[in-house]
């Protein structure tokens, strides 16, 4: 299942200094890379962008060759109700199963639709697929996001 | 003899005692110390070839590798019995090294330390407050030891709890004070912020600052802002603590020559430099017993100069010492080797990652930063882990630097690169002027 569904999350190393997000979104924007997702995680004194774009491989390569420390990292995409409870649902298969979730970030996907994205440990990456499937509820293949 | 008299003997007659000493000491350290036997058989050089203090040149130089290659005692020429106390220094790399006293040994480190306080004159009737700090560095036991020996009052706070300190002083009218510089200065400033007047609301009247390099302006201003006579101590445990030179009313810088032989070679060849030439400070110990040194090499570059000063004292003057032959940082009073990072680096990711020692100046006192690089091999994409790693850097360098230190993690690339070579310390601390 991982990999049908896995979607190829960038993580970007950034100190806390001025201007230096807008230099990966300079990067980014100059060759042409989408942004579809993104979330911001930080500490006092330094910050991680994870990015869920358009081409990963180029990204990847991009923001590597301009100097940023980038991990690719496998997440997933779960499409929800855009309504009241369309989180909880996820988070509450998951949390009967005891697959502890690292961390997630949502965008409203249109119409009355919600993308929620997952990272959970690598390790519980099958079994969190396995569990949101039996619960029913759909994951959404990597093409939505890589796709033109 | 009365120790107060041998800082002002002719010059033949230190001479003529350094001569009979140096002899003592080659012949006890062949006999006793394998390791010295060994390097004497290698340059095919006996005790009695040693017949004028020009044949020096002909003994082998002792290193700091050799006394942790020795760890801990190997290099002691005494049996363990006939030793009183042990210091230790904080380690680098690998193992710390180690110094052993005899009873013998303690009589000379305490009379150069009262050669040290004689300096300003310190005797009974005076506070001693002595803020170096007590343990297995040198520092505040030795300067204990001799403010007892000169009779004073001596209160021995140790490092820390700053506002407790200046309540001590205060309070018992501490007349000196024994610190590091930038520690007095320290000092200074927070009793100002406690609304107190460091000149009128203390009893100070000097200081006995070293086991750092201080500049000619830091100098100043802690004799300025205490309103005191500002001698400086230089020494190293491996000679034998605080109480290798002290400064003088004329500021300038005494050696006790007849414990402490001194030279200056060119740090590249080797060769002995003749006189007012700077070059690294070596020192042959003549008196000590447990740990008897030879040409031990300091790595601190200074000068030296014979001519008598005008203070009267006859023993042999040294310049500030201007900087080091090799790496080592002194921070804080601490010494600390790049290496020593590096090693903390490797051990706690199994890496080398690139990185460089910031040492910066927070109000006086010096901050010891480390910029980490995160590249793909430390980097997880896990913020928690960036943390830990952070944490555990911290941890694991304040264990081997007996120093606080902060990591700061920072960009691949960011760090300063010269010559293509990775530049590992930056010292933005104002020591350009150390020299006189």
């Amino acid at each position: 299942m991982r990999a049908k569904f896995a979607v190829k999350q960038l993580s970007i190393f950034l100190e806390n200094r001025k201007g230096r997000l807008k230099e990966v979104t300079q990067v980014l924007a100059e060759a042409k890379v989408n942004i579809r997702a993104l979330a911001l995680a930080e500490s006092a004194e330094f910050g991680i962008l994870r990015l869920v774009v358009d081409n990963p491989e180029k990204a990847r390569s991009i923001l590597s060759s301009a100097g940023f420390t980038v991990k690719e990292q496998d997440v997933f995409a779960v499409e929800v109700p855009d309504k009241p409870g369309g989180f909880y649902q996820v988070v509450k298969l998951l949390a009967d199963q005891d697959i502890n979730i690292d961390y997630t970030y949502a965008f409203v996907g249109g119409k009355d639709k919600a993308i929620l994205i997952f990272k959970v440990p690598d390790r519980l990456f099958e079994k969190a697929l396995e569990t949101v499937q039996q619960g029913g509820l759909p994951l959404v293949k990597p093409v939505f996001f890589y796709g033109s | 003899m009365d120790w107060r008299k041998k800082d002002y003997l002719a010059r033949e007659d230190i001479e003529a005692l350094q001569l009979k000493r140096l002899k003592e000491v080659v012949e006890r350290v062949y006999h006793l110390v394998p390791f010295y036997r060994q390097k004497f058989d290698e340059l095919g050089v006996k005790p009695h070839d040693i017949k004028s203090l020009d044949d020096l040149r002909r003994l082998p130089f002792t290193v700091k590798q050799d006394l942790r290659d020795h760890y801990p005692f190997g290099m002691f020429a005494v049996p363990m019995e006939q030793i009183v106390r042990i210091h230790s220094s904080s380690g680098t790399t690998g193992k710390p090294t180690v110094v052993g006293y005899t009873a013998h040994d303690m009589r000379v480190w305490t009379e150069v330390m009262c050669r040290t306080f004689s300096m300003a004159k310190v005797g009974p009737g005076d506070v001693v407050h002595n803020a170096y700090g007590y343990g297995l560095f040198t520092g505040g036991l030795g300067f204990h030891y001799g403010a007892e020996g000169v009779g004073a009052a001596v209160v021995p706070s140790s490092v820390g709890f700053t506002k407790r300190q200046l309540m001590l002083m205060r309070d018992f009218g501490a007349t000196v004070l024994c610190s590091t510089p930038s520690y007095a200065l320290h000092l200074a400033e927070v009793a100002s912020e406690e609304g107190l007047n460091p000149r009128e609301d203390f009893r100070l009247r000097a200081g006995f600052f070293g086991a750092e390099p201080a500049s000619k302006g830091l100098r100043e201003n802690v004799s300025k802002v205490w309103g005191i006579r500002y001698c400086e101590c230089y020494g190293l445990s491996e000679i034998i603590g605080p109480g290798v030179a002290a400064s003088c009313e004329h500021d300038e810088l005494h050696i006790f020559e007849d414990h402490f032989l001194p030279e200056v070679i060119d740090p590249e060849t080797g060769e002995p430099l003749p006189e007012g030439e700077e070059g690294e400070l070596v020192f042959t110990t003549l008196t000590k017993q447990g740990l008897p040194l030879i040409r031990y090499r300091t790595r601190d570059i200074a000068t030296l100069y014979k001519a008598p000063c005008k203070c009267g004292r006859t023993i042999l003057r040294m310049g500030r010492v201007i900087g080091r032959s090799d790496d080592m940082l002194i921070v804080s009073g601490v010494n600390v080797f790049p290496s020593q990072v590096e090693h903390v680096l490797t051990q706690v990711e199994g890496l080398t990652p690139n990185y460089v020692i910031v040492l910066d100046k927070r109000g006086v006192l010096d901050v010891l930063e480390v910029w980490v690089e995160v590249d793909e091999r430390v980097f997880t994409g896990d913020i928690g882990a960036l943390e830990n790693l952070k944490r555990k850097l911290e941890e694991e360098l304040a264990n081997a630097l007996f120093l606080r230190a902060r990591v700061k993690l920072v960009e691949p690339k960011t760090l300063e690169r010269s010559m293509g070579k990775a530049k590992r310390v930056v010292d933005r601390r104002e020591l350009e002027s150390i020299t006189k």
